[in-house]
């Protein structure tokens, strides 16, 4: 009898299961997928069984409830303040960043004298005067777009820095021979060499403003997210805190997969 | 003039700049508040701040804030960097699971993890335990991620030669993976280290009971500026102290 039942287990259990294997092994993503939903799976578990309903909600709750995080007055408008922080931080970054970078990194003099301070003041935790930004700027969102601004022209400096400084001096000296103008050097060799750089700088300049804008918004905030964040937590209401941090994340991996795909794009005709 | 001169003397102007720029800084700050009158609220007197940190240094009132922010960023890192070891060297055993499990911690790394903030002090509350566990959460990514690539990436022609002169598993990891992997992993660990520092400082800044951060805040909302910079100085000091530190040491391990 067992036997026979083993017989028949195997018959129909392996096949499948053979499938089943090779299917994950010729596709990680699958696998991948199924860690997510596990982890899912012990989320939601441990918030029906484990743990105490005022400090976490199940995953299932969380995504039914999500209109709720949606009709809280305010939510709606915190989120464009928000958004509009993050889109003003980045523009200033940008444009800060790109024309600091040049200045400093087109002189070898200037690069030599400047970068030392560039480093130093991005080695400093911007965290710590945090209050400054405050006490300077308010606690509206000009002391957010300023405390972004502080941690994305960093990185966006130093990387414009190192793609102008990367170009092989070949190529300037063969367009400097070949007669070509300052103008001309700038146009044709050193600009198309930098934009890779600068794309990628633009990445993590987008990380360091998010990080930045967050960080303040979570420090204080009248009409920001960082409100409702403090608000959900002190009326503990994981429902809507978990809600609302999920969409900021969406956004958050929206933004930062926005510049990574414009650096991949622009930055191929190098790898081509 | 020769060469050798010449680059020197660069290398001094470049230095003058340097210190030039510095001077006409602390001499801006100082004018703006004799000169100017720039309220000492917002920007307090240089020499003003020079006292009080002399003060903070000479009283040793930064001692309890300064060990409970260290015990914190210790705790958070060997936190991290023993589960992310662990972890990175398990999945790096087989390129299948690294296929798996690498997209997904990227993933998650690029989500700014600092959100979560006020879900951690919902679960830990208030006090160090929520800043140690932000600390230990955000600063075991790179430590994983770096931890993957140094197992997961050594050449695999290294492998094949040191298995066909018939290595044994141990000394395999002993003379060919851990060699490859080191200078990775220490990277990871330099990083790890210095976001767990920006993370503690941070979430105590956002709200804590005790801590560096949270006497920044403290002051800030007292309005006391001077002591507040004095306070920031002394902090950049210590971080820019320890990330030197880190970073001698990486350097050092990865000869």
């Amino acid at each position: 009898m067992s036997h026979a039942l083993d017989m028949l287990q195997a018959q129909a259990g392996t096949p499948f299961g053979r499938r089943l294997k090779r299917g994950l092994l010729a596709h990680p993503g699958l696998a991948r997928l199924g860690v997510v939903i596990l982890l899912f799976g012990v989320w939601e578990l441990a918030a029906r069984f484990l743990v105490d309903k005022m400090f976490l909600s199940p995953p299932s709750s969380v995504f039914s409830q999500i209109h709720t995080v949606f009709q809280t007055p305010g939510v709606i408008a915190a989120l464009r303040i928000t958004a509009w922080e993050l889109a003003v931080a980045f523009a200033i970054s940008v444009a800060i960043g790109l024309v600091v970078g040049l200045a400093v990194g087109l002189h070898r003099f200037s690069n030599r004298s400047f970068m030392p301070i560039v480093l130093l003041l991005y080695g400093i935790p911007q965290i710590t005067i945090l209050p400054l930004f405050i006490l300077y700027f308010g606690i509206g969102p000009a002391s957010k777009i300023a405390f972004g601004v502080s941690h994305g022209i960093f990185p966006i400096i130093v990387t414009v820095v190192a793609g102008v400084q990367n170009i092989k001096p070949i190529l300037l000296t063969s367009a400097k021979s070949m007669g070509a103008s300052r103008r001309q050097i700038f146009r044709w060799v050193i600009f198309p060499h930098m934009v890779p750089s600068f794309f990628a700088g633009m990445r993590l300049g987008m990380t360091g403003v998010l990080l930045g804008v967050l960080l303040a918004e979570l420090y204080v905030s009248t009409a920001g997210i960082g409100y409702f964040t403090t608000l959900f937590t002190q009326s503990f209401n994981p429902t809507k805190l978990l809600g609302l941090i999920s969409v900021l994340a969406i956004m958050a991996m929206g933004l930062n997969e926005i510049v990574r795909r414009a650096e991949l794009r622009y930055s191929r005709w190098r790898t081509d | 003039m020769t060469v050798r001169s010449k680059r020197d003397w660069n290398r001094l102007a470049s230095r003058a700049v340097q210190a030039a720029f510095v001077i006409v800084l602390v001499g801006l700050w100082y004018l703006g508040t004799t000169r100017w009158r720039i309220s000492p609220i917002l920007l307090p007197n240089p020499v003003m701040v020079w006292h009080e940190l002399k003060d903070i240094l000479s009283t040793g009132e930064y001692i309890a804030d300064l060990r409970i922010t260290l015990t914190e960023l210790a705790i958070a890192f060997s936190r991290s960097s023993t589960a992310g070891i662990a972890l990175g060297y398990l999945i790096s055993r087989s390129r299948y699971s690294i296929r798996v499990f690498e997209p997904l911690l990227a993933g998650m790394y690029s989500v700014p993890i600092i959100l979560f903030l006020p879900l951690y002090i919902l679960f830990f509350g208030l006090g160090p335990a929520s800043k140690i566990a932000i600390g230990a959460t955000i600063s075991f990514f790179p430590i994983v991620l770096n931890t993957i690539a140094g197992f997961g990436y050594v050449d695999r022609i290294f492998i094949l030669s040191a298995r066909s002169m018939g290595a044994s598993d141990y000394q395999l990891f002993r003379w060919v993976l851990l060699p490859a992997a080191f200078p990775v992993i220490l990277t990871g660990l330099r990083i790890g280290f210095t976001i767990a520092l920006l993370s503690i400082l941070g979430s105590e800044t956002i709200a804590s009971l005790a801590g560096l951060g949270h006497r920044i805040v403290h002051l800030a909302e007292g309005m006391d500026t001077a002591r507040m910079f004095a306070y920031i100085a002394f902090v950049v000091a210590i971080a820019l102290f320890l990330n030197i530190t880190t970073s001698t040491l990486a350097a050092r391990g990865r000869r």
